[in-house]
């Protein structure tokens, strides 16, 4: 008897390179992860619709969808899941996998902020907050930083005010004493990982 | 009274001068009232967060994590490693879990490490602050020190997500826990029922994306009000910052006039132990607390 199967390659892709994508092909689509989203209403695909997509082969779509980088880390999907699939770690390891690809949406303020946040606490091995913020609001250029600086200004000076926001921090502000260390663990970690994956 | 020693991991936001730093403030009385020791681990680094999996995927992230649960083991061997922070908290415990489920990953972790001459044995547990105080210091205890009750005051314990999910405190559902509220009564105030005590404020994309996690936090507070609370009290950093920031935010483009103050719960037990406004952190807030300044006043 010949039955009909998945076109199953990119599940396996998925299931080799993306955190906990071997759990992908446990889905039984019920709908309870997109119902239970915070930001259900603007995902184009919901994680549910994404595992369909995986298991029929749809990689493009799949990797260049805005969707996953609407997942806000609230772990919902996860305490819900009849069948307890690791939905959020799933949604941030096609978000990495389609990020390292390169495949992503080249302008998805997720995905941007998500690399600067990286860079900031690899650097000095503590996020700088105030760094952070400037970067994030610079990411468009100079004239839109200073835009997005203006509209935020009440918030920063509050803060300063409060005492929760130093403008020291821009001189250097907190870090690890074994920076060199950090550098070198997160070197290390990314080169196995890639090794592994297919990356390198 | 013999001290519980705790390896303290405060994360980026709890350090002098950064947005939770009201938060490290106003434990200081909180927890010498309650014989808690917390020792900071030395040079502990970033957790990653809950945006750090864009860039740094997964291997990256255990290793920056089981490196602060190295240097916990390696300095105050035998102490639980304790956050405040609940991105904190739940990065440093989904990988000692994953590294226990994994042998794999450890190993590999454990290969990383090598580069700045550390090792992970697997040994420390990632506990909560709120953990600490319900398991090891208890209702009762933590009602004992207080000197000022909060009576008459009325708090929207607001929950969130990362304290409640994907691991919770033991024994409180994720759709309801009630714990928050206990220590709300713990404390002489009147807890709220609203429907918003577990919404997600948005997370990260309070930065990324605005409007959608203002619509978010608008929720939050407007439930608030809606069922009477002067106040809302959080245990997480993030879910404080994003809802009492962007309040102002929300009213300049949707017209609205909220301004309910958002506090921590050890900044209600400092008051409530007979802490001064400027122990509990309360000069730390964007929109002031004023009821609660009052009870510090009193």
């Amino acid at each position: 008897m010949t039955t009909a199967t998945y076109k199953n390659s990119f599940l396996k892709e998925v299931e080799a390179n993306v955190e906990d994508g071997h759990m992908v092909k446990m889905c039984m689509q019920c709908g309870v992860c997109a119902g239970s989203c915070p930001l259900g209403p603007h995902w184009q695909h919901s994680p549910q619709k994404l595992f369909m997509m995986i298991r029929a082969g749809k990689r493009e779509e799949v990797l260049t969808s805005d969707s996953m980088w609407m997942c806000t880390s609230c772990y919902n999907c996860i305490v819900r899941c009849p069948r307890k699939l690791p939905i959020t770690h799933i949604m941030h390891g096609l978000a990495h996998y389609a990020h390292r690809l390169n495949l992503a949406p080249a302008k998805q303020p997720t995905r941007a902020i998500a690399k600067l946040f990286w860079d900031n606490l690899v650097k000095t091995g503590r996020v700088n907050e105030l760094k952070f913020s400037l970067a994030m609001y610079f990411k468009d250029g100079f004239g839109q930083g200073v835009k997005n600086s203006m509209a935020m200004q009440g918030v920063g000076l509050g803060l300063v005010k409060a005492g929760r926001l130093s403008p020291m921090e821009i001189l250097g502000g907190h870090k690890c004493q074994d920076q060199n260390g950090i550098q070198k663990i997160v070197a290390k970690a990314r080169e196995i990982e890639d090794k592994r994956r297919g990356l390198a | 009274m013999t001290k519980k020693q705790y390896a303290f991991y405060p994360g980026c936001t709890q350090q002098k001068g950064a947005s939770g730093s009201n938060f490290t403030t106003s434990i200081q009385l909180m927890n010498e009232k309650l014989g808690i020791q917390l020792n900071e681990i030395p040079d502990w680094n970033c957790c990653g967060a809950s945006i750090g999996y864009g860039e740094g995927g997964e291997l990256p992230r255990l290793a920056i994590n089981a490196r602060n649960l190295a240097l916990a083991e390696q300095h105050l061997p035998g102490q639980d490693m304790v956050s405040g922070c609940p991105a904190c908290w739940l990065s440093s415990r989904e990988t000692v879990e994953r590294l226990h489920e994994f042998g794999s990953l450890m190993a590999e972790t454990n290969e990383a490490l090598k580069e700045a001459g550390l090792a992970f044995k697997g040994t420390v547990k990632a506990r909560h602050m709120v953990e600490v105080l319900i398991e090891d210091v208890g209702f009762e205890a933590m009602k004992a020190p207080v000197v000022k009750s909060l009576e008459g005051l009325k708090i929207a314990g607001y929950v969130g997500c990362q304290t409640n999910r994907p691991f919770g405190i033991a024994g409180e559902s994720f759709e309801n826990p009630m714990y928050l509220d206990h220590m709300i009564e713990t404390v002489g105030a009147e807890a709220v029922k609203y429907d918003q005590k577990v919404t997600c404020c948005g997370g990260a994309l309070a930065f990324s994306e605005p409007d959608k996690a203002q619509n978010q936090i608008r929720q939050i507070v407007e439930s608030a009000y809606d069922h009477g609370a002067e106040l809302i009290v959080t245990p997480c950093q993030l879910c404080q910052a994003n809802v009492e920031i962007y309040q102002s935010e929300i009213n300049k483009k949707h017209g609205t006039k909220l301004a309910m103050p958002v506090v921590y719960y050890s900044q209600l037990m400092t008051v409530a132990y007979g802490g001064s406004a400027k122990e509990a952190g309360l000069n730390g807030q964007l929109i002031r607390a004023e009821k609660l300044e009052g009870f510090a006043n009193k």
